[in-house]
Formats: C-alpha cells, sequence, structure tokens
C-alpha cells in the first residue's frame, strides 16, 4: 500500500468498519455510511447521532477484479460491488462467495472477514464484506 | 475581465522513458512550448504545473520550485496544482485566471508525471489516492474497478454493448497511429479488444489507458500581449467542479455532474452550444469514460454514447471528432500532464497547421479532463476568433 497501516488508523474506525455504525442526521433522518460529522443537507443546523446499519441491501452494480492493488494481489479475481443499504445509502465492499451467482439486483447481507494484511508480521486489515442472499 | 490566448504550445513523447526522470521531461516540454511562443525564459513571469503523485511516484514532492530551478525560471512563483488526472487542466485553469485578474501577462501551465519507476501493482495503488482511501482503496478497488461498476451500470441502464465500448479503444488507436508523439501508435482491432485480459469485468487491457511517462506545457498571455503573437487561440471558456470523491456516494454512477457543471459554466462563457464545437477531447481513461463524457457533454443524449461510437459520429471525418490525435489511450495517460496534453492537441487543430493530424476547418475545440471517478472535471473551450 502507497501508506503505511497504523493502529489509531483502524482504532478510530472500528464501530464503521468493524460493525457497520454509521451516522443519522435527526433533523432531516438521512443516514450516512461512512459516517459523516457533518450533514451535507442541514448543515450546522443537524444534529448528528450514531446509527447501527443492518448490512441488508442490494446490489446496485459489480466488478470482478482480476488486476489488483498492492496487497490484494493474492486475493484474486474476487468481487467488488457497490451495495444499496436498506436503510439508506451505498457502500463499496466485496462480495464472497461464487462470483457467477453476482448480479445487479441481487440481496445481499455483510459478514465480518479479513481484508488483507500489510505483510508477514503486519497489522491485518479486517471489516465488512458481503454475501448473496439466495 | 481580460482575455487570455495560449500562443505557445508543446508535448514530449509519451511512453516508458527509462532514460529520462520528471526534471528532464518537465523541462524538455517548456523548452518546446517557449520555442514554439519564440519567447525566452526570462519573459516568463509565473509557472504552474500539474502533477498527481509524485511523492508516490518518485519519492519528490515539491516539484514547482523543482521545475524552475531546472529551466532556470527562478525566482518566479512556481505553483504545483493537484487534482489527481485533472491536475493539469487545474493548473492551466489557474494560469488563466492569474491573467484575468491582471497579476501576470506571460505564464507557462505545465503538466508532468512520471510513472514508470515503480511496479505496476504499486501505481495501481498510487493512482487508488484519487479515490477515497479509507472506504474504497482499503477494500481492494481499483480506478480500472470504479470505472468498470460505471459500465456495468451503463450497459443495464441503456443496453450500451461490449463492443461499442470496444469501438471506443479502436478509434482512438486509429487516430493515434498518425501521432507520432503516441506512446502506442497502432491500430486495433474490435476483436483484439474483445479478446484481451479482463482487468475488471467487464473491461479488458485494451479499454484502458497505459501507464506513461511524459509532460505537456503552454504559454498563456493577455489579450494585449497576444497581438503581437502569431495565431493566438483564445480560451473563450474555463468551467471546473467537484463531486462526491467516492463514487459510491453518487446517485448516479452512469452520468458525472461535475462535467455537467464545469460544461454548463464553459458553453455559457464561450456563448457556444455543444453542435458548435469543431473538435473535442475527452477524458478516455476508461473506454466507458468517453461513452459517459459523449453524453455528459451534450453531443447526445444520456445513454446514446454507445451509439454515437457505433455510428461512427467521433471518427476523424465524422459528424463531432473526438480524441483527434488518439486520446489518453493511445497517446498515453501520465496523469500529471494529460489535462495539458489535450488543450495542446486543441490548439494546434485551431491553428490549423497539424499536418497529417490536422481536422481541416476547425474553429472552436472543447477539452474535458477529469480527476479521480469524477471527483473533479474541469471544461476549456478555445477558439481561433473570439
Amino acid at each position: 500500500m502507497p501508506y503505511k497501516s497504523s493502529v489509531p488508523l483502524f482504532w478510530r474506525l472500528k464501530d464503521a468498519k468493524y460493525s457497520l455504525v454509521g451516522t443519522k442526521c435527526i433533523t432531516c433522518n438521512q443516514v450516512f455510511f461512512p459516517p459523516a460529522d457533518f450533514c451535507p443537507q442541514c448543515r450546522r443546523k443537524g444534529k448528528i447521532e450514531k446509527f447501527q446499519f443492518s448490512g441488508n441491501g442490494e446490489v446496485v452494480s459489480y466488478t470482478v477484479i482480476r488486476v489488483a492493488p498492492e496487497g490484494f494481489e493474492k486475493y484474486v479475481p474476487y468481487v467488488v460491488a457497490i451495495i444499496q443499504l436498506d436503510e439508506g445509502t451505498r457502500i463499496s465492499g466485496q462480495i464472497i462467495g461464487d462470483i457467477n451467482k453476482v448480479e445487479i439486483e441481487k440481496r445481499v447481507k455483510s459478514v465480518f472477514r479479513r481484508i488483507t494484511e500489510d505483510n508477514d508480521q503486519g497489522l491485518i486489515h479486517y471489516g465488512i464484506k458481503f454475501e448473496i442472499v439466495d | 475581465m481580460r482575455r487570455v490566448a495560449v500562443i505557445g504550445a508543446g508535448y514530449t513523447k509519451f511512453g516508458e522513458h527509462w532514460n529520462k526522470s520528471l526534471r528532464q521531461l518537465s523541462t524538455e516540454a517548456g523548452a518546446l512550448a517557449l520555442e514554439d511562443a519564440k519567447l525566452e525564459g526570462k519573459d516568463i513571469q509565473a509557472l504552474y504545473i500539474g502533477n498527481m503523485s509524485s511523492g508516490h511516484f518518485i519519492g519528490q514532492e515539491h516539484v514547482a520550485a523543482l521545475a524552475a530551478d531546472q529551466s532556470g525560471l527562478t525566482p518566479i512563483p512556481a505553483t504545483r496544482v493537484e487534482a489527481a488526472c485533472a491536475s493539469s487542466a487545474l493548473a492551466f485553469r489557474q494560469a488563466v485566471l492569474s491573467i484575468m485578474s491582471g497579476k501576470h501577462d506571460i505564464v507557462i501551465a505545465a503538466g508532468a508525471e512520471k510513472m514508470t519507476d515503480i511496479t505496476g501493482a504499486s501505481a495501481l495503488s498510487t493512482l487508488m489516492g484519487a479515490g477515497d482511501q479509507e472506504w474504497e482503496s482499503s477494500i481492494g478497488l481499483t480506478f480500472a474497478g470504479l470505472y468498470a461498476l460505471m459500465a456495468q451500470r451503463h450497459m443495464k441502464d441503456y443496453g450500451t454493448t461490449r463492443e461499442q465500448m470496444a469501438m471506443v479503444s479502436v478509434n482512438n488507436h486509429k487516430n493515434g497511429s498518425l501521432n507520432p508523439l503516441a506512446q502506442h501508435p497502432f491500430e486495433i482491432t474490435v476483436e483484439k479488444v474483445l479478446n484481451s485480459s479482463l482487468i475488471a469485468d467487464p473491461l479488458r487491457l485494451l479499454d484502458c489507458s497505459p501507464i506513461t511517462d511524459g509532460a505537456a506545457a503552454v504559454v498563456l498571455v493577455s489579450e494585449e500581449l497576444a497581438k503581437r503573437f502569431e495565431n493566438p487561440i483564445w480560451v473563450l471558456g474555463s468551467g471546473q467542479a467537484s463531486d462526491t470523491l467516492a463514487l459510491h456516494n453518487r446517485n448516479s454512477m452512469t452520468e458525472m455532474l461535475s462535467t455537467k457543471v464545469a460544461a454548463k459554466i464553459a458553453y455559457g462563457e464561450a456563448k457556444l452550444k455543444p453542435e458548435n464545437i469543431d473538435v473535442v477531447e475527452v477524458h478516455d481513461c476508461f473506454s466507458i469514460n468517453e461513452i459517459i463524457a459523449i453524453e455528459d457533454l451534450g453531443f447526445c443524449e444520456k445513454g446514446q454514447g454507445g451509439k454515437f461510437v457505433e455510428d461512427n459520429k467521433i471518427a476523424r471525418d465524422g459528424e463531432r471528432p473526438v480524441n483527434t490525435t488518439g486520446g489518453l489511450k493511445s497517446i498515453g495517460h501520465p496523469v500529471g500532464a494529460t489535462g495539458i496534453r489535450q488543450i495542446i492537441d486543441i490548439v494546434k487543430q485551431l491553428r490549423g497547421t497539424y499536418g497529417s493530424l490536422q481536422i481541416n476547418g476547425a474553429k472552436t475545440g472543447l477539452a474535458l479532463n477529469i480527476g479521480g471517478s469524477g471527483a473533479t472535471a474541469a471544461v476549456h473551450i478555445l477558439g481561433r476568433e473570439y
């Protein structure tokens, strides 16, 4: 990776990266994932609170990555998709399982998985991936 | 506000320059532009240079001062402008604004990138710095992946075909085969594109612009000075816009709002409509993006970009010649240099002296440079007259 991972980098994002906790503006009811600290609609009148996403959603688009960036070379081919979360907003994530089962508009649910690792002795990156719900 | 004209332009050979560093490439481009303008270094009052990621590519930051230093332009103000692959269109725009404001009269705007000193995987990771590091790059997305996500959706929503995307690459390579400065100056076929290796489904190797070293530079002057030069080409409109950094945060994946906003501003300033544009340069980093750009710039209806390409309307002898000298696909894509390279190709077409590359009678041209997956767009319209 072009930047070196650090423990604080994961620590400060742990609720979002590990548990799909985003935010919600209770002034306008818009939900945010990745979590936003500022509502672009209500601006300073917005009131932001934590918001737990269910992890359920639908595939908006997907691709199969066959030439990977650094740190992901050994995982190819893998599917990356944009997921419309049921509570609103979209997120990019990998879809595990049979590549041929992935289609636009298929239902998915989130799972907790290893994403990559810095090197043999480095940090292991965990996070949310998705799987197709039959 | 006073008008601005381009009076000198030149870009280096694009390709894998094993024997040339960033400093040599940028100096070479600057010299080409000055020679073309018949000016001396001492005439230049300010320098703007677009560069995306010299820090990652060659471990060197502070490249504006380096460019001024190496080309003997110190102590003039030298400023680096960064907006990923749109860096140098923005450097050009900063140069235009600095002349319009009255601060400077003669300015050089350049772009340079040295990409081949690191491994391919490392270059892909560096390019992903243009996306959202925390929420796109971190899950294994690549830029081909982001544009593949757009392509899948464009195919589903509008019936755009795999073959139509291939025809973009075929057109650009055909044009690039005429360009001696292109990295890959040869023709390809639809079949060859469809049989090239998959990079990110549905995009294949020959849908993707290559990794390239290169630099480009132009000299801009104020309206008062332009009259002293031969064949000045006028900046008629300059539009720039931004959008969400991450693709997933946009409502539509098949259009770029940044392009539409920037184009609207540029058309408005130029008092021109899409049908008045004679030659077009669009940002074909991936074939699908040329189709999206043609639609967003108003050359056809939304969803009809694939058909527009298939009907050969983008050909050099077509209704709206696009990427007449090869585009990013054939010329190559040194990310920080591309925006000014596009503007140079428009300038040379409008001068009417582009030799075998000339599109006869071109009076107006438009260049669209895009950063990332569309978080930055810059549209410039140039003309032989104002």
